[in-house]
């Protein structure tokens, strides 16, 4: 019983960690320009994509191919950042949903043409597979290197925002944007980089979920509400409130199938709701 | 506005402005050529395409969906990416009391809209509260926990199979639903009709023009003395009301409802129609589902991946290029001298 309780645990938090990969980028450019991002998951996708191509048509080792990931996701976003996504800034909402639905249709569209709609396979090495015993629990090997991977990111982005002069200044747009840029502090080129850097760590995520998850066209949009969810839920800008939103939603999720299967994904979007009644501006939030 | 009538003393002294906001009002709702003619014209699939008629009864459907969005999101500014929640609460409510014994159209469509409305009451607790991501997120949720509510209690809304034995008995005892769609197109039509009246007169109301106020300044409105969560929650529930009536419309005319009623896709369709037609002007959301139905009917053949990549590019470019939508893009063609026909 201990053994399993433990196994939920660790299960839940390597998909959590995964969950925050996929969704810290998203929550420090909302908080930045309040630009809602749904296209999120379609630069997530974008490294998964990338990730299956050099493995099974290349011949790329996994590791080698994940750098290429991050790269590619970042390259596309800040691409679309610099042409299309900045007139949108000053739209309502509403406009923002919408533009960057249609780009999820358009990636989703173009990846059912060029791989199909069938789940792509990918083979992690052989180091990275198997699993170990301890304390009555067989602990998967790539769980372990989702968490320890995710939290050396963790820990270099903590560091990057609290001890960096460039960290400083994206505290500082994500707190005020107007007086930042009364102080000289170039909003858009904070933004521009952020923008990148987040993205490519969503397709960094992307590439390391396939082996838990897998890859269809409809990634983007079915872990897009996952990530909205960590967003919301951790509040704005936080990436603190991102880390500890997504250990509690993939711990949730996964204890909720393991123990309340016909429940399904109920429990989630009731506690989702129910937080976001009680504190809207999510649990680590300073803005709307 | 009966209250500025009772002229308190310092009001006397603006009698001449405060006339102004009346015939301001009063100048919106005059009914113009266009409108007429446009009226007109939904006739006109009886005698062109009369073998369209299920299509044209669908748009009608569809269209006064949008309308009831575009109450909430293109008048008070509520972003919703559920909506049709209210929409699918509507067809099962419409469905389980035909299938129970009640298949009168009309009672059917009034029962459907109260218990509509008695959802969108207790959710737009939940609506009220919140803006921005935790709104869309909290709508998105109250969807997706919808779908599973009726796949779960498959006793009443028969899960994942539909809702089947759905018979729906002539409108007023007369006409009987034909196969080729002229009484669900007449039925149809006369409800969207009558209910984009009750809308018209209420967005050029007083309270339409508060619900504006909202829309462009929610912090401003309670400091002039006009507080928002009230307005909002009306506006919420009539809206929710309005889909319902929009559902049980579809019910009643396929003798049909499943899931998809409630589905994601659903919310994400009407959004799209809403703003491809234009938001804040209650024809956009006519127009929107006019070209948006007619489109995907004459392109059902293609893979429905290849369809959304075409509606996500629309999607962008409206967003870009026309972001007053297609009847926002035809206003600025008009000259201002002859909009008020």
């Amino acid at each position: 019983m201990g053994a399993q309780i433990l196994g939920v645990l660790f299960d839940g938090f390597a998909y959590g960690m995964l969950l925050f990969l996929l969704s810290v980028g998203l929550s420090v450019t909302l908080g930045l320009m309040n630009f809602i991002n749904l296209a999120h998951g379609a630069f997530a996708m974008i490294g998964g994509y990338v990730t299956v191509t050099l493995m099974n048509y290349q011949g790329w080792p996994f590791l080698a191919s994940l750098p290429i990931a991050f790269l590619a996701a970042a390259l596309v976003s800040v691409v679309l950042e610099r042409t299309l996504f900045r007139r949108l800034y000053k739209s309502d909402p509403l406009q923002q949903v919408l533009f960057t639905i249609g780009l999820v249709f358009v990636f989703s569209a173009i990846a059912a043409y060029l791989f199909t709609t069938e789940i792509q396979p990918v083979r992690v090495p052989e180091y990275l597979r198997g699993s170990f015993e301890a304390m009555g629990y067989n602990f998967g090997v790539y769980r372990i290197f989702l968490i320890v991977v995710a939290l050396l990111i963790t820990a270099f982005l903590v560091i990057g925002l609290e001890y960096t002069r460039f960290g400083a200044m994206v505290r500082a747009a994500v707190d005020n944007q107007r007086m930042a840029s009364g102080l000289g502090i170039n909003v858009e080129t904070v933004f521009a980089v952020t923008f990148a850097l987040g993205s490519g760590l969503a397709g960094l995520g992307g590439a390391l979920s396939i082996e838990i998850v897998g890859l269809d066209p409809s990634f983007a949009f079915h872990y897009l509400v996952y990530m909205l969810i960590v967003v919301a839920v951790g509040g704005l800008g936080s990436i603190r409130g991102s880390f500890v939103a997504a250990s509690l939603l993939g711990i949730g999720d996964v204890a909720g199938k393991y123990y309340v299967p016909e429940l399904g994904a109920f429990l989630i979007y009731v506690l989702m709701i129910g937080i976001l009644f009680f504190v809207p501006l999510g649990l680590f939030g300073k803005r709307a | 506005m009966s209250t500025t009538n009772d002229a308190p003393p310092q009001a006397v002294a603006t009698t001449a402005q405060a006339a102004t906001p009346h015939a301001f009002l009063a100048a919106q709702t005059r009914w113009s050529v266009f409108e007429v003619a446009f009226w007109l014209a939904t006739l006109l699939p009886f005698f062109l395409f009369p073998t369209y008629l299920s299509l044209a009864s669908q748009i009608a459907i569809t269209a006064l969906f949008a309308v009831s969005l575009d109450l909430i999101l293109g008048y008070a500014g509520i972003i919703s990416l559920g909506h049709a929640v209210y929409f699918g609460v509507g067809a099962y409510t419409a469905g389980i009391i035909s299938k129970y014994g009640w298949g009168e159209p009309i009672t059917g469509l009034l029962i459907s809209a109260a218990v509509a409305a008695a959802v969108g009451y207790v959710t737009s607790f939940l609506i009220v509260r919140v803006q921005h991501l935790a709104l869309l997120m909290i709508t998105l949720g109250l969807a997706f926990i919808a779908v599973e509510l009726a796949n779960t209690n498959a006793w009443l809304t028969g899960g994942a199979d539909g809702l089947q034995g759905v018979d729906t008995w002539n409108v007023l005892g007369i006409w009987r639903f034909d196969l080729w769609g002229r009484t669900a197109y007449g039925y149809s039509l006369a409800v969207l009709f009558i209910l984009f009246i009750v809308a018209r007169r209420m967005v050029h109301s007083p309270f339409g023009l508060a619900l504006r106020g909202i829309r462009e300044n929610p912090v401003r409105m309670p400091a002039i003395g006009a507080p928002n969560q009230r307005r909002l929650q009306k506006v919420f529930v009539i809206s929710a009301a309005i889909a319902g009536v929009a559902g049980a419309l579809l019910t009643q005319t396929t003798n049909f409802a499943s899931l998809e009623v409630l589905g994601f896709q659903r919310s994400a369709d009407v959004a799209i129609m809403l703003i491809l037609g234009g938001t804040g002007r209650l024809y956009g959301a006519i127009v929107g589902a006019i070209i948006f139905m007619v489109a995907r009917d004459q392109l059902a053949d293609m893979n429905p991946q290849y369809w959304y990549f075409w509606i996500g590019l629309l999607l962008m470019a409206v967003v870009l290029f026309l972001p007053g939508g297609v009847l926002g893009g035809l206003a600025r063609l008009v000259p201002a001298r002859w909009r008020k026909l």
